[in-house]
């Protein structure tokens, strides 16, 4: 008597099996080697340096992408962390040892901020070494882990060593804050997060998709902008309520320059960064970031006009004009 | 008597005649997957105080990092691997009506499975994973134990089923066999590199974080299902043409849409589309296996009420039904904009590993086992593991959909990051209740389960049994 198919166990499983595979080959293992055969890195792109990968080792080995993404999605409410990413931006990414795969980065939870950019973001070492040391010492909604096991407290910091100024609240009652190889590396390794352009042409699978129609939504007033922009860029250091905190990032909430009628000091800030000034008799050694590459005369005006509008500042708004004009006198001597 | 919280339920009516050697294996594959839960779910409550109080403690391998994976790891291949393998290994046997192929293998894969979970726990707790991609987390040559597990039980249920004394090859194992095959080649390309370079990395994944849960934990639950429901309820399955309509759409569409987990990714949007096409097909699959379970159990309401281990079945039918249904939907671009990222995935994952595949297990292994050794757990211990598990997992589910959805929201809506943080504070707290309910089932599951262990001769445990008075 002829058996039907379900009563042959080498061939009703041999279907299943090999069907799984088939259908594995047209929706993983095929895409994946034309990926990896058509996207090369971008050449503005650098390949990691030995400390970034060894830093890079420590954000993998720690769990990083658990709670930050790398991965910019072509739609508006993604816009605040950079352009959209493209196959080519994780090109140069390969295993780290014998027994690892090529480390998954793009992450699938947004816990914490996206670092695409944390490097042009916040691309000062001495905030990333406060904040690896304790995340809540500079922000204070903060509920990322302390990572305290990659410094070390001592009475007698070598003379090389990096002493991590922690604020006073947070720092332990005795000896110095030192920064361990391994947070150096890893500081290393965030501030190297910085999206390189795209070439001309060059526009991804992702950017050249059709944008979906709620991506248009959102956004709000001019207020709510500068209010966003302010938060993604400036409070880390100068906190939310403009504040700053002691000795370490200067507080806005009644700075003369931004309360001065003349706003060039204040725009040039924003644009070119600052470093060791001195503010109301308080020097501060960490320098500030330029911000002339990553925001436009638009956001500008967002961020300096919300700075001077806020807890209790009244410096006179500013225009786009203004900043155009700041921006093409250069960075002052 | 009336008793708080549970109401009375009929006493196991029969002791299944199976030979001992196979009663001591699952009994084995249970008791692992019951240690597991305990101290994966522990794990799994303690970072979830993590979100309240991030300053709990200051161990580098206590980080959130290191223990995310090791809880989901725990959990997927320690207690519901466990599990399911040990009330595999009795369905196949027994629906094939022929003694286990080799029980040696069996015990083999047992301590394989044992081994890698300890092995890749211990690595994660020390930093070393597989490139922190998600469920994939212990490195290759802790997996390929796990994979020899399953190439073992594969190889042994295949000749079960090869020299059954039945005509048919029961449903059940098409889909043990089905998800154990799968599984294999599975883990195979998703741990091979050489096209796993760059962006390659993320084609891979997407395929893999998606068909490791519903190729392996979806077949397999429903596998057994497909047997345990018709056995406690005596009665046929409603439709066999269902079953198998649910089989064949499983294993082509659900293989297709790993990319639903990176869309708006830089993967090639026809693979998003694909992606997105075959998630809302999935709901034929979904609907045909739920409404041949549902009405297999129509008229069947004295069984809910009079076992323990029906109610298991009847919930998780309900969350394999709301929990894919909410996975298609979270598959469209414009839902997945603002449910991708944010806490409703922890949500969704909860509620389709929680409260589908694992409260099918549990309907397995409460039907199971005092049927097998002769002893019962307590039906008041058994109740309140039911009620604390279920209104846990609806806390835990109801908390983080509407505070992931809130999140996203805020998102969309241009707000500053933080509030997308601050705004999660009580929902955080909601989920770490119903984790706590969660994790008390758990050790009371953990107890029954102690309870139902064979005493020391089969003998004895029939005689046991015997003197237990039968409630009323």
């Amino acid at each position: 008597m002829r058996r039907s198919f379900y009563e042959r166990p080498a061939l009703f499983f041999g279907v299943v099996f090999f069907g799984f595979i088939a259908l594995s080959f047209v929706v993983a293992v095929g895409p994946a080697i034309e990926i990896q055969a058509k996207h090369k890195p971008l050449p503005g792109s650098q390949p990691m340096t030995p400390q970034e990968l060894r830093g890079f080792d420590v954000y993998i080995a720690e769990g990083c992408p658990y709670c930050h993404t790398q991965q910019v999605r072509p739609l508006k409410m993604d816009a605040v962390w950079g352009r959209p990413s493209v196959a080519s931006d994780y090109a140069r990414l390969e295993p780290l040892h014998w027994w690892m795969e090529t480390p998954g980065v793009l992450g699938s939870e947004r816990t914490g901020p996206d670092l695409t950019n944390i490097g042009k973001r916040q691309p000062s070492e001495i905030w990333q070494l406060i904040h690896l040391y304790d995340p809540r010492a500079v922000v204070s909604w903060s509920i990322m882990p302390s990572f305290h096991s990659l410094f070390e407290v001592t009475s007698s910091p070598a003379a090389d060593a990096t002493v991590v100024p922690v604020p006073p609240d947070f720092a332990p009652s005795h000896g110095k804050v030192v920064a361990k190889q391994r947070a150096l590396d890893l500081v290393a390794y965030l501030l190297s997060r910085k999206q390189a352009p795209l070439p001309e042409g060059v526009g991804g699978e992702a950017a050249a998709a059709p944008a979906a129609p709620a991506a248009e939504a959102g956004g709000g007033g001019a207020q709510d902008e500068g209010a966003m922009l302010y938060s993604a860029n400036c409070a880390s250091c100068h906190q939310a309520g403009g504040t700053g905190l002691t000795s370490t990032f200067p507080p806005l909430k009644d700075d003369p320059v931004v309360n001065d009628d003349d706003p060039t000091e204040h725009i040039s800030t924003v644009l070119h960064g600052a470093h060791g000034r001195t503010i109301n008799g308080v020097q501060y050694p960490v320098a500030m970031p330029a911000f002339k590459d990553m925001l436009s005369d638009a956001q500008i005006v967002a961020i300096v006009n919300h700075e001077r509008s806020s807890w209790g500042n009244s410096g006179k708004p500013v225009t786009e004009e203004m900043v155009a004009k700041v921006r093409k006198e250069g960075a002052p001597q | 008597m009336r008793r708080p919280l549970t109401v009375a339920k009929a006493p196991i009516d029969e002791v299944i005649d199976a030979d001992h050697q196979l009663t001591r294996l699952v009994f084995a594959f249970i008791t692992a997957s019951a240690v597991w839960l305990v101290f994966g779910t522990l794990v799994g409550l303690y970072l979830s105080l993590k979100f309240r109080w991030p300053e709990i403690d200051h161990v580098p391998w206590l980080t959130f990092g290191r223990l995310r994976p090791i809880h989901t790891n725990t959990v997927f291949w320690g207690f519901a691997s466990n599990g399911m393998i040990g009330l595999a290994y009795y369905v196949v046997a027994r629906t094939s009506r022929q003694r286990l192929h080799s029980y040696k293998l069996g015990w083999i894969s047992l301590a394989l499975i044992q081994i890698s979970v300890v092995a890749g726990d211990i690595c994660l707790a020390a930093g070393i994973n597989n490139g922190a991609q998600e469920y994939r987390e212990y490195i290759w040559p802790v997996m390929a134990l796990f994979a020899g597990a399953l190439v073992l039980t594969c190889y042994n249920f295949y000749w079960t089923i090869s020299n059954r004394t039945t005509k048919e090859i029961y449903i059940s194992n098409w889909y043990i066999m089905g998800a154990l095959l799968w599984t294999i080649s599975l883990a195979t390309i998703a741990y091979l590199p050489f096209y796993q370079y760059g962006f390659a990395e993320t084609a891979i994944q997407g395929y893999y974080m998606h068909q490791g849960v519903g190729m392996w934990f979806t077949p397999m639950v429903l596998g057994l299902t497909y047997y345990f429901l018709p056995k406690l309820l005596n009665k046929p399955i409603y439709s066999y043409s269902l079953g198998v309509l649910a089989f064949w759409t499983q294993m082509v569409f659900y293989t297709m849409i790993g990319a639903h987990h990176f869309l708006y990714s830089p993967l090639p949007w026809w693979l998003q589309t694909v992606a997105i096409l075959f998630s809302i097909g999935m709901l034929v699959t979904v609907v045909a296996g739920t409404a041949n379970f549902l009405l297999t159990m129509k008229g069947s309401g004295h069984a809910v009420r009079n076992t323990y281990a029906v109610p298991f079945l009847l919930v998780g039918v309900v969350y394999y039904f709301v929990g894919s249904a909410q996975g298609s939907f979270e598959a469209l671009r414009s839902l997945n904009m603002i449910w991708h990222f944010n806490n409703y995935t922890i949500g969704h994952s909860h509620i389709t590993m929680y409260g589908f595949v694992t409260f099918l297990i549990w309907g397995g292994v409460y039907g199971l086992l005092p049927r097998l050794s002769g002893r019962e757990a307590r039906q008041l211990f058994i109740g309140m593991h039911f009620w604390l598990a279920f209104i846990g997992v609806l806390i835990y589910g109801v908390s983080l959909s509407i505070g992931g959805t809130l999140q996203g929201l805020s998102w969309l809506a241009g707000k500053p990051f933080e509030d997308s943080v601050t705004l999660m504070a009580p929902y955080w707290l909601w989920r770490a209740i119903g984790g706590t309910l969660m994790f008390g089932s758990h050790l009371l599951f953990a107890y029954n389960v102690w309870c139902m262990l064979p005493s020391k001769s089969r003998d004895e445990a029939v005689e046991t049994y015997t003197e237990v008075p039968s409630a009323s």
